[in-house]
Protein backbone atom coordinates (compact mmCIF):
# COMPACT_ATOMS: atom_id res chain seq x y z
CA UNK A 1 0.00 0.00 0.00
CA UNK A 2 0.75 3.27 -0.53
CA UNK A 3 3.23 2.92 -3.63
CA UNK A 4 2.14 5.46 -6.12
CA UNK A 5 0.66 4.19 -9.29
CA UNK A 6 -1.08 6.20 -12.07
CA UNK A 7 -3.82 4.12 -12.04
CA UNK A 8 -4.20 4.76 -7.67
CA UNK A 9 -4.31 8.79 -8.47
CA UNK A 10 -6.87 8.23 -11.24
CA UNK A 11 -9.05 7.31 -8.12
CA UNK A 12 -12.61 6.09 -8.13
CA UNK A 13 -13.39 9.65 -7.06
CA UNK A 14 -13.26 12.33 -9.52
CA UNK A 15 -12.20 15.78 -7.43
CA UNK A 16 -15.61 17.82 -8.51
CA UNK A 17 -17.79 15.65 -6.06
CA UNK A 18 -16.96 18.88 -3.43
CA UNK A 19 -17.44 17.91 0.55
CA UNK A 20 -17.21 21.80 1.63
CA UNK A 21 -17.07 24.65 -0.11
CA UNK A 22 -15.60 28.32 1.16
CA UNK A 23 -17.15 31.14 -0.60
CA UNK A 24 -16.05 34.59 -0.22
CA UNK A 25 -15.20 34.59 3.27
CA UNK A 26 -13.55 36.99 5.21
CA UNK A 27 -11.78 36.99 8.51
CA UNK A 28 -10.63 39.69 10.86
CA UNK A 29 -8.67 38.76 14.23
CA UNK A 30 -8.22 42.22 16.40
CA UNK A 31 -6.84 44.51 13.45
CA UNK A 32 -5.27 41.70 11.45
CA UNK A 33 -7.25 40.58 8.58
CA UNK A 34 -6.43 36.82 8.31
CA UNK A 35 -8.32 35.83 5.58
CA UNK A 36 -9.34 37.83 2.14
CA UNK A 37 -12.14 37.25 -0.17
CA UNK A 38 -11.01 33.66 0.06
CA UNK A 39 -12.78 30.76 -2.04
CA UNK A 40 -11.35 27.16 -2.09
CA UNK A 41 -13.24 23.59 -2.85
CA UNK A 42 -12.52 20.17 -0.54
CA UNK A 43 -13.03 17.14 -2.58
CA UNK A 44 -14.88 14.79 -1.16
CA UNK A 45 -12.84 11.44 -0.40
CA UNK A 46 -9.54 12.81 -1.46
CA UNK A 47 -6.88 14.07 0.63
CA UNK A 48 -6.81 18.16 0.30
CA UNK A 49 -3.59 19.62 1.54
CA UNK A 50 -3.35 23.54 3.13
CA UNK A 51 0.16 24.40 2.88
CA UNK A 52 1.51 28.39 3.44
CA UNK A 53 4.13 29.85 5.84
CA UNK A 54 3.53 29.96 9.80
CA UNK A 55 0.71 32.59 10.74
CA UNK A 56 -1.31 32.89 7.96
CA UNK A 57 -4.22 31.16 9.45
CA UNK A 58 -3.91 27.85 8.42
CA UNK A 59 -5.32 26.79 12.20
CA UNK A 60 -7.66 29.00 11.71
CA UNK A 61 -9.27 27.54 8.50
CA UNK A 62 -10.16 24.37 9.94
CA UNK A 63 -11.01 26.50 12.94
CA UNK A 64 -13.94 27.84 10.65
CA UNK A 65 -14.25 24.92 9.04
CA UNK A 66 -15.66 22.92 12.12
CA UNK A 67 -17.19 26.14 12.85
CA UNK A 68 -15.40 27.24 16.49
CA UNK A 69 -14.69 30.14 14.87
CA UNK A 70 -17.46 32.33 12.32
CA UNK A 71 -16.26 34.56 9.41
CA UNK A 72 -17.14 38.33 9.43
CA UNK A 73 -18.86 37.50 5.99
CA UNK A 74 -18.97 34.65 3.33
CA UNK A 75 -20.11 31.29 3.64
CA UNK A 76 -18.62 27.84 4.49
CA UNK A 77 -21.03 24.95 3.35
CA UNK A 78 -20.60 21.16 4.26
CA UNK A 79 -22.79 19.41 1.70
CA UNK A 80 -24.86 22.78 1.61
CA UNK A 81 -25.04 23.64 4.85
CA UNK A 82 -24.00 26.78 5.98
CA UNK A 83 -21.55 26.32 8.92
CA UNK A 84 -21.59 29.62 10.31
CA UNK A 85 -25.46 30.18 10.27
CA UNK A 86 -25.92 26.78 12.23
CA UNK A 87 -27.48 26.69 15.79
CA UNK A 88 -25.54 25.34 18.65
CA UNK A 89 -27.20 21.97 18.09
CA UNK A 90 -27.05 21.73 14.35
CA UNK A 91 -23.41 22.88 14.84
CA UNK A 92 -23.36 19.76 17.36
CA UNK A 93 -24.89 17.21 15.37
CA UNK A 94 -22.64 18.16 12.19
CA UNK A 95 -19.57 17.66 14.47
CA UNK A 96 -19.74 14.28 14.65
CA UNK A 97 -18.98 13.79 11.16
CA UNK A 98 -15.72 15.52 11.65
CA UNK A 99 -12.66 14.40 13.43
CA UNK A 100 -10.25 16.92 14.10
CA UNK A 101 -6.43 16.86 15.02
CA UNK A 102 -5.24 19.84 17.14
CA UNK A 103 -1.78 21.53 16.54
CA UNK A 104 -1.47 21.14 20.02
CA UNK A 105 -3.05 17.68 20.72
CA UNK A 106 -5.18 18.66 23.18
CA UNK A 107 -5.64 15.28 25.06
CA UNK A 108 -8.05 15.52 28.05
CA UNK A 109 -5.72 15.41 30.95
CA UNK A 110 -7.58 13.72 33.61
CA UNK A 111 -8.05 10.51 31.64
CA UNK A 112 -5.58 8.02 30.24
CA UNK A 113 -4.69 6.88 26.65
CA UNK A 114 -7.28 4.58 26.40
CA UNK A 115 -9.85 6.83 27.91
CA UNK A 116 -9.22 9.59 25.37
CA UNK A 117 -9.73 7.24 22.19
CA UNK A 118 -12.74 5.64 23.26
CA UNK A 119 -14.20 8.79 24.53
CA UNK A 120 -15.84 10.10 21.16
CA UNK A 121 -17.05 6.24 20.83
CA UNK A 122 -18.42 6.50 24.34
CA UNK A 123 -20.61 9.87 23.79
CA UNK A 124 -21.86 8.89 20.31
CA UNK A 125 -22.87 5.57 20.58
CA UNK A 126 -24.25 2.40 22.74
CA UNK A 127 -21.74 0.09 22.06
CA UNK A 128 -21.15 -2.73 24.31
CA UNK A 129 -17.07 -1.92 26.57
CA UNK A 130 -15.90 -4.78 24.88
CA UNK A 131 -16.49 -3.29 21.27
CA UNK A 132 -15.25 -0.22 22.27
CA UNK A 133 -12.04 -1.94 23.65
CA UNK A 134 -11.46 -3.80 20.39
CA UNK A 135 -11.97 -0.37 18.49
CA UNK A 136 -9.69 1.57 20.59
CA UNK A 137 -7.11 -1.20 20.64
CA UNK A 138 -7.08 -1.22 17.13
CA UNK A 139 -6.75 2.40 16.55
CA UNK A 140 -3.86 2.36 18.95
CA UNK A 141 -2.67 -0.24 17.44
CA UNK A 142 -2.43 1.76 13.55
CA UNK A 143 -0.67 4.45 15.19
CA UNK A 144 1.69 2.16 16.98
CA UNK A 145 0.82 3.02 20.59
CA UNK A 146 -1.33 -0.31 21.68
CA UNK A 147 1.20 -0.91 24.67
CA UNK A 148 0.42 2.61 25.78
CA UNK A 149 -3.21 2.59 27.15
CA UNK A 150 -2.11 2.95 30.77
CA UNK A 151 -0.41 5.65 30.47
CA UNK A 152 -1.64 9.21 31.39
CA UNK A 153 -1.43 12.48 28.59
CA UNK A 154 1.84 13.80 30.89
CA UNK A 155 3.50 10.91 30.59
CA UNK A 156 3.67 10.61 26.93
CA UNK A 157 6.50 12.63 24.27
CA UNK A 158 5.08 14.91 22.09
CA UNK A 159 5.06 12.90 19.59
CA UNK A 160 3.62 10.08 21.02
CA UNK A 161 1.01 12.12 22.08
CA UNK A 162 -0.32 13.13 18.93
CA UNK A 163 -0.49 10.06 17.59
CA UNK A 164 -2.78 9.51 20.53
CA UNK A 165 -4.72 12.91 19.27
CA UNK A 166 -4.57 11.18 15.73
CA UNK A 167 -6.20 8.41 17.17
CA UNK A 168 -8.80 9.85 19.06
CA UNK A 169 -9.87 12.39 15.83
CA UNK A 170 -10.18 9.00 13.70
CA UNK A 171 -12.20 6.76 16.53
CA UNK A 172 -15.05 6.93 14.96
CA UNK A 173 -14.34 6.76 11.67
CA UNK A 174 -15.70 10.67 10.82
CA UNK A 175 -16.50 11.41 6.90
CA UNK A 176 -14.16 14.51 7.23
CA UNK A 177 -10.99 14.23 9.03
CA UNK A 178 -8.91 17.34 9.13
CA UNK A 179 -5.01 17.20 10.71
CA UNK A 180 -3.67 20.23 11.82
CA UNK A 181 0.60 19.39 11.03
CA UNK A 182 0.24 15.71 12.00
CA UNK A 183 4.17 14.89 11.51
CA UNK A 184 5.47 17.66 13.56
CA UNK A 185 7.66 15.62 16.11
CA UNK A 186 7.42 12.51 14.34
CA UNK A 187 10.33 10.54 13.60
CA UNK A 188 11.07 9.21 10.66
CA UNK A 189 10.00 5.77 10.61
CA UNK A 190 6.38 6.95 12.33
CA UNK A 191 6.37 9.63 10.20
CA UNK A 192 6.29 7.16 7.20
CA UNK A 193 3.70 5.08 9.33
CA UNK A 194 1.41 7.85 9.93
CA UNK A 195 1.71 9.09 6.10
CA UNK A 196 0.29 5.56 4.93
CA UNK A 197 -1.80 5.72 7.90
CA UNK A 198 -3.93 8.64 6.68
CA UNK A 199 -3.32 7.38 2.89
CA UNK A 200 -5.05 4.21 3.92
CA UNK A 201 -7.74 5.19 6.16
CA UNK A 202 -8.74 8.07 3.36
CA UNK A 203 -8.59 4.76 0.46
CA UNK A 204 -10.20 2.10 2.70
CA UNK A 205 -13.25 4.17 4.29
CA UNK A 206 -13.45 7.27 1.94
CA UNK A 207 -12.69 9.10 4.56
CA UNK A 208 -12.19 13.18 3.61
CA UNK A 209 -8.87 14.47 4.61
CA UNK A 210 -7.60 18.02 5.08
CA UNK A 211 -4.16 17.87 6.44
CA UNK A 212 -2.16 21.32 7.26
CA UNK A 213 1.58 20.27 6.86
CA UNK A 214 4.80 22.28 6.74
CA UNK A 215 6.57 18.81 5.45
CA UNK A 216 6.01 19.11 1.70
CA UNK A 217 7.49 16.02 0.37
CA UNK A 218 5.23 13.90 2.49
CA UNK A 219 2.27 16.07 1.86
CA UNK A 220 2.96 16.35 -1.69
CA UNK A 221 3.16 12.76 -1.73
CA UNK A 222 -0.07 11.88 -0.46
CA UNK A 223 -2.43 14.90 -1.21
CA UNK A 224 -4.70 14.63 -4.09
CA UNK A 225 -5.03 18.58 -4.05
CA UNK A 226 -3.13 21.35 -2.52
CA UNK A 227 -4.22 24.54 -1.50
CA UNK A 228 -0.90 27.29 -0.92
CA UNK A 229 -2.29 30.46 1.46
CA UNK A 230 -0.36 33.50 2.33
CA UNK A 231 -1.63 36.88 2.92
CA UNK A 232 -5.01 35.84 3.20
CA UNK A 233 -5.00 34.21 -0.44
CA UNK A 234 -4.76 31.28 -2.21
CA UNK A 235 -1.45 31.77 -4.08
CA UNK A 236 -1.91 28.74 -5.79
CA UNK A 237 -3.72 25.83 -6.03
CA UNK A 238 -3.93 22.10 -7.68
CA UNK A 239 -2.60 18.32 -7.74
CA UNK A 240 1.07 17.97 -6.55
CA UNK A 241 1.76 17.65 -10.57
CA UNK A 242 0.65 20.68 -11.20
CA UNK A 243 2.37 22.14 -8.44
CA UNK A 244 5.77 20.97 -9.14
CA UNK A 245 5.50 22.46 -12.38
CA UNK A 246 4.34 25.54 -11.27
CA UNK A 247 7.27 28.35 -12.23
CA UNK A 248 5.10 30.95 -10.40
CA UNK A 249 8.52 32.39 -8.00
CA UNK A 250 5.98 31.94 -4.68
CA UNK A 251 5.53 28.65 -5.61
CA UNK A 252 8.87 27.61 -6.17
CA UNK A 253 10.01 29.55 -3.14
CA UNK A 254 8.10 27.26 -1.02
CA UNK A 255 7.72 24.42 -2.94
CA UNK A 256 11.69 24.03 -2.41
CA UNK A 257 11.85 25.67 0.84
CA UNK A 258 14.19 28.47 0.39
CA UNK A 259 14.12 31.41 2.82
CA UNK A 260 14.37 33.97 0.49
CA UNK A 261 12.22 34.70 -2.02
CA UNK A 262 8.38 37.04 -2.40
CA UNK A 263 6.67 34.69 0.39
CA UNK A 264 7.14 36.72 3.80
CA UNK A 265 8.93 34.62 6.08
CA UNK A 266 8.28 37.45 9.06
CA UNK A 267 5.42 38.72 10.25
CA UNK A 268 4.22 41.77 9.17
CA UNK A 269 6.75 44.66 10.70
CA UNK A 270 8.31 47.52 9.58
CA UNK A 271 11.94 47.67 8.08
CA UNK A 272 14.17 45.97 10.31
CA UNK A 273 16.67 48.91 10.12
CA UNK A 274 13.96 51.01 10.62
CA UNK A 275 13.11 50.12 13.53
CA UNK A 276 16.24 49.82 15.24
CA UNK A 277 16.74 53.10 13.72
CA UNK A 278 14.13 54.24 16.19
CA UNK A 279 15.13 52.65 19.38
CA UNK A 280 18.29 55.33 19.12
CA UNK A 281 20.99 53.08 19.28
CA UNK A 282 22.11 53.16 15.66
CA UNK A 283 21.43 57.13 15.92
CA UNK B 1 -7.92 65.34 28.61
CA UNK B 2 -11.32 64.79 30.50
CA UNK B 3 -12.78 63.45 27.06
CA UNK B 4 -10.32 60.84 27.14
CA UNK B 5 -10.52 59.72 30.63
CA UNK B 6 -14.50 59.82 29.92
CA UNK B 7 -13.96 57.57 27.12
CA UNK B 8 -11.58 55.36 28.75
CA UNK B 9 -15.00 54.87 31.69
CA UNK B 10 -17.16 54.17 29.17
CA UNK B 11 -15.06 51.62 27.54
CA UNK B 12 -14.29 50.27 30.66
CA UNK B 13 -18.34 50.25 31.15
CA UNK B 14 -19.00 48.71 28.27
CA UNK B 15 -16.46 45.75 28.75
CA UNK B 16 -18.20 45.60 32.06
CA UNK B 17 -21.24 45.20 30.57
CA UNK B 18 -20.36 42.28 28.41
CA UNK B 19 -18.48 40.74 30.57
CA UNK B 20 -21.47 40.23 32.91
CA UNK B 21 -23.76 39.28 29.49
CA UNK B 22 -21.50 36.58 28.88
CA UNK B 23 -20.84 35.18 32.68
CA UNK B 24 -24.97 35.07 32.85
CA UNK B 25 -24.87 33.49 29.29
CA UNK B 26 -22.55 30.63 30.77
CA UNK B 27 -25.06 30.40 33.63
CA UNK B 28 -27.59 30.18 31.04
CA UNK B 29 -26.20 27.85 28.89
CA UNK B 30 -25.23 25.58 31.48
CA UNK B 31 -27.89 25.04 33.64
CA UNK B 32 -30.96 26.55 32.49
CA UNK B 33 -31.23 25.91 28.72
CA UNK B 34 -30.45 22.08 28.41
CA UNK B 35 -29.79 20.17 32.04
CA UNK B 36 -28.94 16.35 31.43
CA UNK B 37 -29.37 14.49 34.79
CA UNK B 38 -28.68 11.05 33.87
CA UNK B 39 -25.59 11.57 31.94
CA UNK B 40 -24.06 14.37 34.57
CA UNK B 41 -24.18 12.12 37.78
CA UNK B 42 -21.12 10.37 37.80
CA UNK B 43 -19.04 13.44 36.62
CA UNK B 44 -20.75 15.28 39.48
CA UNK B 45 -19.93 13.07 42.36
CA UNK B 46 -16.53 13.37 41.10
CA UNK B 47 -16.73 17.19 41.64
CA UNK B 48 -17.95 16.88 44.95
CA UNK B 49 -15.23 15.24 45.50
CA UNK B 50 -13.15 17.54 44.09
CA UNK B 51 -15.00 20.43 45.19
CA UNK B 52 -16.26 19.73 48.68
CA UNK B 53 -14.30 16.50 50.35
CA UNK B 54 -11.44 18.04 49.23
CA UNK B 55 -12.45 21.48 50.99
CA UNK B 56 -13.25 19.59 53.69
CA UNK B 57 -9.47 19.45 56.09
CA UNK B 58 -9.34 22.94 55.60
CA UNK B 59 -13.02 23.48 56.51
CA UNK B 60 -13.09 21.46 59.98
CA UNK B 61 -9.77 22.69 60.90
CA UNK B 62 -10.33 26.47 60.78
CA UNK B 63 -14.05 25.86 62.19
CA UNK B 64 -11.92 24.11 65.40
CA UNK B 65 -10.13 26.81 65.79
CA UNK B 66 -12.68 30.24 65.11
CA UNK B 67 -14.83 27.93 67.65
CA UNK B 68 -11.96 28.07 70.23
CA UNK B 69 -11.47 31.51 69.74
CA UNK B 70 -14.64 32.65 69.75
CA UNK B 71 -15.02 30.52 72.90
CA UNK B 72 -12.33 31.72 75.03
CA UNK B 73 -12.72 35.75 74.06
CA UNK B 74 -16.53 35.56 74.32
CA UNK B 75 -15.72 34.13 78.05
CA UNK B 76 -13.25 37.13 78.59
CA UNK B 77 -15.74 39.81 77.83
CA UNK B 78 -18.48 38.15 79.98
CA UNK B 79 -17.37 36.92 82.76
CA UNK B 80 -16.82 40.88 83.40
CA UNK B 81 -20.47 40.70 83.59
CA UNK B 82 -20.78 37.66 85.58
CA UNK B 83 -23.24 36.24 82.55
CA UNK B 84 -20.44 33.74 81.37
CA UNK B 85 -23.10 30.83 81.08
CA UNK B 86 -24.07 32.92 78.34
CA UNK B 87 -20.94 32.02 75.87
CA UNK B 88 -22.90 28.90 74.17
CA UNK B 89 -25.53 31.38 73.20
CA UNK B 90 -23.10 33.60 71.90
CA UNK B 91 -20.47 31.37 70.27
CA UNK B 92 -23.82 29.75 68.45
CA UNK B 93 -25.69 32.54 67.09
CA UNK B 94 -22.48 33.87 65.77
CA UNK B 95 -21.49 30.80 64.28
CA UNK B 96 -24.67 30.78 62.79
CA UNK B 97 -25.66 33.81 61.37
CA UNK B 98 -22.40 35.29 60.25
CA UNK B 99 -19.06 33.66 60.67
CA UNK B 100 -19.88 29.96 59.09
CA UNK B 101 -21.48 31.16 56.14
CA UNK B 102 -19.10 33.96 55.88
CA UNK B 103 -15.24 32.07 56.64
CA UNK B 104 -16.79 29.01 54.91
CA UNK B 105 -17.22 31.09 51.60
CA UNK B 106 -14.08 32.92 52.12
CA UNK B 107 -12.14 29.48 52.33
CA UNK B 108 -14.16 27.95 49.66
CA UNK B 109 -12.99 30.67 47.58
CA UNK B 110 -9.52 30.17 48.37
CA UNK B 111 -9.42 26.29 48.17
CA UNK B 112 -11.89 25.26 45.16
CA UNK B 113 -12.61 28.42 43.91
CA UNK B 114 -9.20 28.99 42.48
CA UNK B 115 -8.94 25.87 41.41
CA UNK B 116 -11.57 25.52 39.31
CA UNK B 117 -10.97 28.62 37.92
CA UNK B 118 -7.18 27.24 37.21
CA UNK B 119 -8.23 23.66 35.91
CA UNK B 120 -11.22 25.36 33.65
CA UNK B 121 -8.21 28.00 32.35
CA UNK B 122 -5.69 25.40 31.48
CA UNK B 123 -8.40 22.90 29.53
CA UNK B 124 -8.79 26.31 27.61
CA UNK B 125 -5.52 26.97 27.08
CA UNK B 126 -4.61 23.50 26.14
CA UNK B 127 -7.00 23.19 23.78
CA UNK B 128 -9.25 20.87 25.26
CA UNK B 129 -12.09 22.65 25.36
CA UNK B 130 -12.25 22.97 22.12
CA UNK B 131 -11.68 19.38 21.41
CA UNK B 132 -14.39 18.49 23.39
CA UNK B 133 -16.36 20.83 21.37
CA UNK B 134 -15.45 19.35 18.02
CA UNK B 135 -15.86 15.70 19.13
CA UNK B 136 -19.20 17.45 19.36
CA UNK B 137 -19.74 17.17 23.15
CA UNK B 138 -21.07 21.06 24.73
CA UNK B 139 -17.98 21.77 27.34
CA UNK B 140 -20.96 23.97 29.37
CA UNK B 141 -22.50 21.10 29.92
CA UNK B 142 -19.88 18.58 30.40
CA UNK B 143 -17.32 20.64 32.29
CA UNK B 144 -19.38 23.58 33.50
CA UNK B 145 -22.46 22.32 34.82
CA UNK B 146 -21.18 19.53 37.24
CA UNK B 147 -18.97 22.06 38.73
CA UNK B 148 -21.42 24.52 38.66
CA UNK B 149 -23.64 21.43 40.48
CA UNK B 150 -21.21 20.79 42.75
CA UNK B 151 -20.40 24.17 44.11
CA UNK B 152 -23.76 25.20 45.32
CA UNK B 153 -24.11 21.27 47.47
CA UNK B 154 -21.12 21.54 48.92
CA UNK B 155 -21.37 25.18 50.22
CA UNK B 156 -24.08 24.90 52.25
CA UNK B 157 -23.16 21.59 53.62
CA UNK B 158 -19.31 22.90 54.33
CA UNK B 159 -20.99 26.05 55.77
CA UNK B 160 -23.03 23.10 58.51
CA UNK B 161 -19.96 21.27 59.14
CA UNK B 162 -18.07 24.50 59.95
CA UNK B 163 -20.80 25.60 62.48
CA UNK B 164 -20.75 22.39 64.30
CA UNK B 165 -17.33 21.93 64.70
CA UNK B 166 -17.10 25.80 65.78
CA UNK B 167 -19.74 25.04 68.51
CA UNK B 168 -17.46 22.12 69.44
CA UNK B 169 -14.36 23.71 69.71
CA UNK B 170 -15.99 26.29 71.73
CA UNK B 171 -17.06 24.08 73.87
CA UNK B 172 -13.54 22.47 74.40
CA UNK B 173 -12.88 25.64 75.69
CA UNK B 174 -15.60 27.30 77.24
CA UNK B 175 -16.80 24.01 79.39
CA UNK B 176 -13.55 21.41 79.51
CA UNK B 177 -10.70 24.72 79.58
CA UNK B 178 -12.48 27.40 81.34
CA UNK B 179 -14.85 25.04 83.57
CA UNK B 180 -18.25 26.51 82.58
CA UNK B 181 -21.09 24.11 83.05
CA UNK B 182 -21.94 21.80 80.19
CA UNK B 183 -25.56 22.03 81.15
CA UNK B 184 -25.13 25.84 81.41
CA UNK B 185 -23.40 25.90 78.41
CA UNK B 186 -25.77 23.83 76.19
CA UNK B 187 -29.15 24.95 77.30
CA UNK B 188 -28.38 28.56 76.94
CA UNK B 189 -27.38 27.88 73.33
CA UNK B 190 -30.48 25.44 73.07
CA UNK B 191 -32.66 27.83 74.29
CA UNK B 192 -31.57 30.98 72.35
CA UNK B 193 -31.37 29.16 68.88
CA UNK B 194 -34.69 29.63 66.78
CA UNK B 195 -34.43 27.47 64.04
CA UNK B 196 -35.73 29.51 60.95
CA UNK B 197 -34.39 32.99 62.25
CA UNK B 198 -30.97 31.54 62.68
CA UNK B 199 -30.29 28.71 61.20
CA UNK B 200 -32.45 28.28 58.20
CA UNK B 201 -31.06 32.17 57.62
CA UNK B 202 -27.46 30.75 57.75
CA UNK B 203 -28.08 28.21 55.16
CA UNK B 204 -29.64 30.76 53.30
CA UNK B 205 -26.04 32.82 53.55
CA UNK B 206 -24.68 29.66 52.41
CA UNK B 207 -26.87 28.91 49.27
CA UNK B 208 -26.23 32.50 48.07
CA UNK B 209 -22.61 32.73 48.77
CA UNK B 210 -21.37 28.79 47.44
CA UNK B 211 -23.97 30.36 44.08
CA UNK B 212 -21.61 33.26 43.70
CA UNK B 213 -18.79 32.30 44.73
CA UNK B 214 -18.85 29.17 42.28
CA UNK B 215 -20.43 31.00 39.58
CA UNK B 216 -17.46 33.30 39.62
CA UNK B 217 -14.49 30.92 39.71
CA UNK B 218 -16.03 28.83 36.89
CA UNK B 219 -16.67 32.26 34.68
CA UNK B 220 -13.09 33.41 35.27
CA UNK B 221 -11.75 29.99 34.13
CA UNK B 222 -14.19 30.07 30.93
CA UNK B 223 -13.14 33.74 29.63
CA UNK B 224 -9.52 33.61 30.90
CA UNK B 225 -7.01 34.52 28.44
CA UNK B 226 -5.50 31.25 27.60
CA UNK B 227 -1.51 31.72 28.43
CA UNK B 228 0.04 30.85 31.93
CA UNK B 229 -0.25 34.77 32.44
CA UNK B 230 -3.59 34.83 31.71
CA UNK B 231 -4.45 31.85 33.90
CA UNK B 232 -2.82 33.20 36.93
CA UNK B 233 -4.69 36.18 36.44
CA UNK B 234 -7.92 34.35 36.39
CA UNK B 235 -7.14 32.99 39.31
CA UNK B 236 -5.99 35.91 41.02
CA UNK B 237 -9.17 37.41 40.25
CA UNK B 238 -11.52 34.99 41.53
CA UNK B 239 -10.54 35.03 44.72
CA UNK B 240 -10.69 39.14 45.00
CA UNK B 241 -14.17 39.35 43.36
CA UNK B 242 -15.51 36.03 45.12
CA UNK B 243 -14.66 37.24 48.76
CA UNK B 244 -15.93 40.98 47.92
CA UNK B 245 -18.95 39.72 46.30
CA UNK B 246 -19.16 37.35 49.61
CA UNK B 247 -18.86 40.04 51.91
CA UNK B 248 -21.27 42.58 50.28
CA UNK B 249 -23.95 40.28 50.04
CA UNK B 250 -23.49 39.38 53.17
CA UNK B 251 -24.50 42.96 54.32
CA UNK B 252 -27.03 42.98 52.06
CA UNK B 253 -28.58 39.35 53.38
CA UNK B 254 -28.32 40.55 57.02
CA UNK B 255 -30.10 43.93 56.60
CA UNK B 256 -32.72 41.41 54.76
CA UNK B 257 -32.90 39.06 57.09
CA UNK B 258 -32.47 40.62 60.42
CA UNK B 259 -32.90 44.66 59.86
CA UNK B 260 -36.17 44.80 60.59
CA UNK B 261 -35.76 44.90 64.62
N1 LIG C 1 -6.62 33.81 19.64
C1 LIG C 1 -6.09 34.66 18.76
N2 LIG C 1 -6.30 35.98 18.88
C2 LIG C 1 -5.79 36.84 17.99
N3 LIG C 1 -5.05 36.50 16.94
C3 LIG C 1 -4.81 35.19 16.75
C4 LIG C 1 -5.31 34.21 17.66
N4 LIG C 1 -4.91 33.00 17.21
C5 LIG C 1 -4.21 33.22 16.09
N5 LIG C 1 -4.13 34.54 15.81
C6 LIG C 1 -3.47 35.14 14.65
O1 LIG C 1 -4.01 34.55 13.52
C7 LIG C 1 -3.00 34.31 12.57
C8 LIG C 1 -3.14 32.93 12.02
O2 LIG C 1 -2.95 31.98 13.07
P1 LIG C 1 -2.96 30.45 12.78
O3 LIG C 1 -2.77 29.76 14.09
O4 LIG C 1 -4.16 30.10 11.99
O5 LIG C 1 -1.66 30.25 11.88
P2 LIG C 1 -1.11 28.95 11.19
O6 LIG C 1 -1.15 29.19 9.72
O7 LIG C 1 -1.80 27.76 11.72
O8 LIG C 1 0.40 28.96 11.66
P3 LIG C 1 1.34 27.72 12.08
O9 LIG C 1 1.79 27.10 10.83
O10 LIG C 1 2.46 28.38 12.80
O11 LIG C 1 0.52 26.84 12.95
C9 LIG C 1 -1.68 34.58 13.24
O12 LIG C 1 -1.12 35.70 12.63
C10 LIG C 1 -1.98 34.86 14.66
O13 LIG C 1 -1.26 36.00 15.06
MG1 LIG D 1 -1.34 26.24 12.95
Amino acid sequence: MGQDTPIDKAAVMPLDDIIVEIRNMTFTRGTRQIFDDISLKIPRGRITAIMGPSGTGKTTLLKLIGGQLNPDSGQILLDDQNIPTLNRRDLFIVRERMGMLFQSGALFTDMNVFDNVAFPIRVHTDLPEEMIRDVVLMKLQAVGLRGATALMPSELSGGMARRVALARAISLDPDIVMYDEPFTGQDPIAMGVLVNLIKKLNQALGHTSIIVSHDIQETLSIADYIYVLSDGKVIAEGTPEVLKQQDSEQVRQFVDGLPDGPVPFHYPAPQLMEELMEGGVFK
Amino acid sequence: MILDKLQRLGHRGLSRCAAFGRSGQILFQSIVARPAPVMMFPLLIKQIYFVGVLSLVIIVVSGAFIGMVLGLQGYTILVDYGSEQAVGQMVALSLLRELAPVVTALLFAGRAGSALTAEIGLMKATEQLASLEMIGVDPYRRIIAPRLYAGFICMPLLSMIFAVVGIWGAALVAVDWLGIHSGAYWANMQQAVDFREDVLNGLIKAVVFGFIVTWIAVYQGYDCVPTSEGISQATTRTVVYASLAVLGFDFVLTALMFGDL
